[in-house]
C-alpha cells in the first residue's frame, strides 16, 4: 500500500462486511430460535457470537495497523471524530428512548390507572389502586425499591472519580508522560470494574426483579443496558492500555485514546440521568 | 452496472488497491459507486417482491366476500407488505441515490468510511431473509400491521421475533450509513463547496442521516421492550403491570414520523434537481428550500401523536399534535412554490424524469392536503383506520418516495451506464405508472370516507364498484414495474451513448466526470468557484 499522507485513505476490498453480516444473521437467527425453544438456536447463536469476536477484534486490528502504518492523514483524523461523535449521538438517543418510557409510565400512565378524575373508567376495573411509585400495577405490591444513598452513591462517586483519572491520563498522554498515562489508565479500568461489581451485588441483593411490574421494567432495562455500556468501555479501555504499553499513541496522535475517552463519559453521564431520575427522584 | 473500468488515476497511489472480479467485487466492495448499486438493485428486488404482496392483497379485495386468502394470512400480506416497502424498498434506493450520487456531487474520492458503507449495504441481506422466510415458520409472518402495535405483537409467533430482529439490523445498517453519510458531507467536500453551495440533493441527504441517527435508536429501544414484554417477563405494555400499550405507540411514532419524512426528504432533494435541469433554471430560492427541509426535519419530531388521536390522550395533546402537524405544512409549501417558481417561465422539455418529477409535484401535493384533512383532530376521529389514511399514504409514499425513486433512475442511469435509457419505453413506464397508480389509489379516498375500514380482507357491498376499478389499477400499477425492469436492463446493455453532461440543463461536479463514471473519481478534490 504506498498511500501518501496527501490523500484521503481508502481501503481496498474487504471481507469485514460480509463477516459482520453472517454474525448478525446468526445472532439474530439463532436468538429467535432459543426465544422459541429451537434447540439448534444455541449452537448458532454461539457460532454467532464467536464470529463477531473475531470480525471486532479482526477488523480493529487492521485499522489500528493502518493507523500506525501512518497511512491516514489529517481528514481521515477528521473523519473519525465525526463517526465517533454521531456514534455516541445515536447511544443518547437509544438511552433517550427508555429514559421517555420511565417519565411516561411515571407521569402519565399509572396517573391514569389510578384515574384520580375518573375520566378513563379504570377504576371499575382496579379500585382503590394508587398510583404510587415505585409501582408494578394495581395487581402486584412491590416489596422495595432501591434506595439512593447505599451502593448507588458509591457507584456514583467510582464513575465520576474514573472520569477525573482517565482526564490525568489524558493529560499525561498529551506530555508524554507514560508513567502517568498507564496508571491513570489502569485507575480508570479498575473504578469501571468496581462499579461493575457494586451493581451486580445491587442486582443480587435487590428484592425485586425485571418482572415487577413497570418499576421493575424499567430498572433494569436502563440500568442493564447502562451496565452493558460501562461493561464495553472497560474492555475498550483495557484495549486502549494495551495500545499504550505497545506504544501506539503519541502526543499529537491518539485518537483511540480519545475516542474511547469520549464514550467513557457518554457512559458517565448516563449514569449521572440514572442516578437521579431512577434511583434518587 | 460499469463493468469495465480502466481510468485509474496512477499517480495517486490506488493502483494497487485493484479490485477483484466476479462476486468478490461485490462481497468485498469498498467502491462507493459498487455499493450504491446494489442498494439499488435491493431495494428494486424488495419492490417486486413487496409489490407481488400488494398484488395478492388487491386480488382478495377485488370482491366482497373471501376468496382467495384466509383472513390471517391477509393480515401477514398487509403486514410484511409495509415492512417491506418501507425498509427494505424505499429507504434503501434512496441510500443507494447517496452513494452513487453524494460523493461524485461534493467532489469527494469516496465516501468517508467504505467498509463500514458496504457492511451497511451486507446487513440488508440477513433482515431481507429474516423477513421473508418469517411466511414460512409456524403461524406464519407477522400480521399485527407494520406498526407492531402490542398486545398483537406480544401475543403473536416467532415471526414477531424474526421482525424485531430484522428491524434492530436494519437499525444498525441505517445508523451506520448516516453517519457514513453525514461525515461525508461534512468532511469530505471538494475545497471551495460551501454549505450553502451544496446541490440541493446533498442537502436533503445530509439532514435524513440527522433524522436517522436521532429516530433509529428509539425504534431499537421500542423493539428491545416489545421482546423483553414477549419473552422475559417485563410490563412495558401491559396495564396488569403498571405498563401501557400506548406507551408503544409513543415511541414507536417518536421513530415513525421521523421516518416518514426519512422516506421524502431524498425525494425532495432528486426533485430539486431535476426540475431545474429540464427548466433550465436554476433551483428557485435555493436557502429558503435548506431552511425549509431543516423546518421540517425539526419538526418532525413533535409531531408523533397525530397518528394516535383515537388512542388516549388528553384534549391538551390532541390539540398540542393537531397544530404542530399543520405547521409543517407550512415549509412543504415553500418547497411546492419553490418548484413551481423554478418551473415558471423556463424552457422546459418533458423528458422521462421531468415528467415523473411534474407529476410528483402535483400527486405530492394531493397528499399533503388528504394530511392535512387527516390532521384535523374530529376529522380524524372518523378517518382513523379507514381508507383515506391508506389513499393519504400512498400519495405520498408512492407518488412520493417511489416516483421520485423512479424519476431519479432516469435522470442518473446514464451517468452510472454511460448509455440513454430508450425514452419511448420510459415515457411509457411514466403514463402507465401515473394513470394506474390514480385509478388504484383515488378511488380510496371515496371508500375510506364512507368508512371502509383497512386491513380487513372483507367488506359491505356498498364498496364493491370502488375496490374492483382500485384492483383493476394495481394489477395494472403492478405490471407496469416490469417495464421499468426492462427499460433498466435494457439501458445496461446497450443504448445511445452519454455524453459527459447527459442533459443539456444539468449542472453540477457529477456532470464533469466521464459517462459512465469511472471506478474512481475525484481522487485529486476538485477546485469549486
Amino acid at each position: 500500500m504506498s498511500q501518501t499522507t496527501k490523500n484521503y485513505y481508502l481501503p481496498g476490498p474487504s471481507f469485514w462486511p460480509l463477516i459482520a453480516s453472517i454474525s448478525l444473521f446468526l445472532l439474530a437467527g439463532g436468538f429467535t430460535m432459543v426465544l422459541n425453544k429451537i434447540a439448534m438456536g444455541k449452537p448458532l447463536m454461539i457460532a454467532g457470537g464467536l464470529s463477531l469476536a473475531y470480525l471486532l477484534f479482526g477488523w480493529f486490528k487492521e485499522v489500528i495497523g493502518e493507523s500506525v502504518s501512518k497511512y491516514y492523514n489529517k481528514q481521515v483524523d477528521k473523519s473519525f471524530r465525526w463517526g465517533m461523535g454521531w456514534f455516541i449521538f445515536s447511544e443518547v438517543m437509544f438511552f433517550f428512548g427508555f429514559f421517555g418510557a420511565l417519565f411516561y409510565a411515571r407521569n402519565v400512565s399509572l396517573p391514569w390507572l389510578a384515574d384520580t378524575h375518573g375520566l378513563t373508567g379504570a377504576h371499575m376495573v382496579w379500585q382503590n389502586f394508587t398510583a404510587a411509585w415505585p409501582s408494578a400495577g394495581p395487581k402486584l405490591v412491590l416489596e422495595g425499591s432501591m434506595k439512593p444513598w447505599g451502593l448507588p452513591a458509591i457507584n456514583t462517586l467510582l464513575l465520576l472519580t474514573s472520569g477525573v483519572t482517565l482526564t490525568w491520563a489524558h493529560w499525561g498522554l498529551m506530555k508524554n508522560k507514560r508513567n502517568q498515562i498507564i496508571i491513570g489508565l489502569a485507575l480508570t479500568i479498575a473504578l469501571g470494574a468496581a462499579f461493575l461489581y457494586l451493581q451486580y451485588t445491587e442486582y443480587s441483593e435487590a428484592a425485586f426483579t425485571i418482572k415487577s411490574g413497570i418499576y421493575g421494567a424499567t430498572f433494569y432495562m436502563l440500568t442493564g443496558f447502562h451496565g452493558l455500556h460501562v461493561t464495553m468501555g472497560t474492555i475498550m479501555l483495557t484495549i486502549i492500555l494495551f495500545r499504550v504499553l505497545k506504544g501506539h499513541f503519541d502526543s499529537h496522535d491518539h485518537f483511540g485514546f480519545e475516542a474511547v475517552a469520549w464514550y467513557w463519559h457518554f457512559v458517565d453521564v448516563v449514569w449521572l440521568f440514572l442516578f437521579i431520575f431512577v434511583y434518587w427522584l | 452496472m460499469s463493468t469495465t473500468t480502466t481510468s485509474h488515476h496512477d499517480a495517486h497511489g490506488h493502483d494497487d488497491h485493484g479490485h477483484p472480479t466476479g462476486l468478490m467485487r461485490w462481497v468485498k466492495s469498498t467502491n462507493h459507486k459498487d455499493i450504491g448499486t446494489m442498494y439499488l438493485w435491493f431495494s428494486f428486488t424488495m419492490f417486486l417482491f413487496a409489490g407481488a404482496l400488494a398484488m395478492l392483497i388487491r386480488l382478495e379485495l377485488f370482491q366482497p366476500g373471501l376468496q382467495f386468502v384466509r383472513p390471517e394470512v391477509f393480515n401477514q400480506l398487509t403486514t410484511l407488505h409495509g415492512l417491506i416497502m418501507i425498509f427494505g424498498a424505499i429507504m434503501p434506493a434512496f441510500v443507494g441515490f447517496a452513494n452513487w450520487q453524494v460523493p461524485l456531487m461534493i467532489g469527494a474520492p469516496d465516501m468517508a468510511f467504505p467498509r463500514l458503507n458496504n457492511m451497511s449495504f451486507w446487513l440488508l441481506i440477513p433482515a431481507a431473509i429474516l423477513l421473508l422466510a418469517s411466511f414460512f415458520v409456524p403461524g406464519g409472518a407477522a400480521a399485527g400491521g407494520w406498526t407492531m402495535y402490542p398486545p398483537l405483537s406480544v401475543q403473536g409467533g416467532m415471526s414477531i421475533d424474526m421482525s424485531i430482529f430484522a428491524l434492530h439490523i436494519l437499525g444498525v445498517s441505517s445508523i451506520v450509513g448516516s453517519i457514513n453519510i453525514i461525515t461525508t458531507i461534512f468532511n469530505m467536500r471538494a475545497p471551495g463547496m460551501t454549505l450553502m453551495k451544496m446541490p440541493m440533493f446533498v442537502w436533503t441527504w445530509l439532514i435524513t442521516a440527522y433524522l436517522l441517527i436521532a429516530a433509529m435508536p428509539v425504534l431499537a429501544g421500542a423493539l428491545t421492550m416489545l421482546i423483553t414484554d414477549r419473552h422475559f417477563g417485563t410490563h412495558f405494555f401491559n396495564a396488569a403491570g403498571g405498563g401501557d400499550p400506548v406507551l408503544f405507540q409513543h415511541v414507536f411514532w417518536f421513530f415513525g414520523h421521523p421516518e416518514v419524512y426519512i422516506m421524502i426528504l431524498p425525494a425532495f432533494g432528486i426533485l430539486s434537481t431535476i426540475i431545474p435541469t429540464f427548466a433550465r433554471k436554476p433551483l428557485f430560492g435555493y436557502a429558503s428550500m435548506v431552511y425549509a427541509t431543516a423546518a421540517i426535519a425539526v419538526l418532525s419530531f413533535v409531531v408523533w401523536a397525530h397518528h394516535m388521536f383515537t388512542t388516549g390522550m388528553p384534549v391538551a395533546g390532541q390539540l398540542f399534535f393537531m397544530y404542530s402537524t399543520m405547521l409543517i405544512s407550512v415549509p412543504t409549501g415553500v418547497k411546492v412554490f419553490n418548484w413551481l417558481a423554478t418551473m415558471w417561465k423556463g424552457s422546459m422539455t418533458f423528458e422521462t424524469p421531468m415528467l415523473f418529477a411534474v407529476a410528483v409535484v402535483f400527486l405530492f401535493t394531493i397528499g399533503g392536503f388528504s394530511g392535512l384533512v387527516c390532521a384535523i383532530l374530529p376529522v380524524d376521529i372518523q378517518l382513523q383506520d379507514t381508507y383515506y389514511v391508506v389513499a393519504h399514504f400512498h400519495y405520498v409514499l408512492f407518488s412520493g418516495a417511489a416516483m421520485s425513486i423512479m424519476g431519479g433512475v432516469y435522470y442518473w442511469i446514464p451517468k452510472w451506464t454511460g448509455h440513454m435509457y430508450d425514452e419511448t419505453l420510459g415515457k411509457w413506464h411514466f403514463w402507465l405508472t401515473t394513470i394506474a397508480f390514480n385509478v388504484t389509489f383515488f378511488p380510496m379516498h371515496f371508500t375510506g370516507l364512507a368508512g371502509m375500514p383497512r386491513r380487513i380482507p372483507d367488506y359491505s357491498q356498498q364498496f364493491a364498484e370502488f375496490n374492483m376499478i382500485s384492483s383493476l389499477g394495481a394489477f395494472a400499477l403492478g405490471l407496469s414495474q416490469l417495464l421499468f425492469l426492462y427499460v433498466v436492463i435494457k439501458c445496461i446493455r446497450g443504448g445511445a451513448k452519454a455524453t459527459n453532461q447527459v442533459w443539456e440543463g444539468a449542472h453540477g461536479l457529477e456532470w464533469t466526470v466521464p459517462s459512465p463514471a469511472p471506478f474512481h473519481t475525484f481522487e485529486t478534490p476538485p477546485l469549486v468557484k
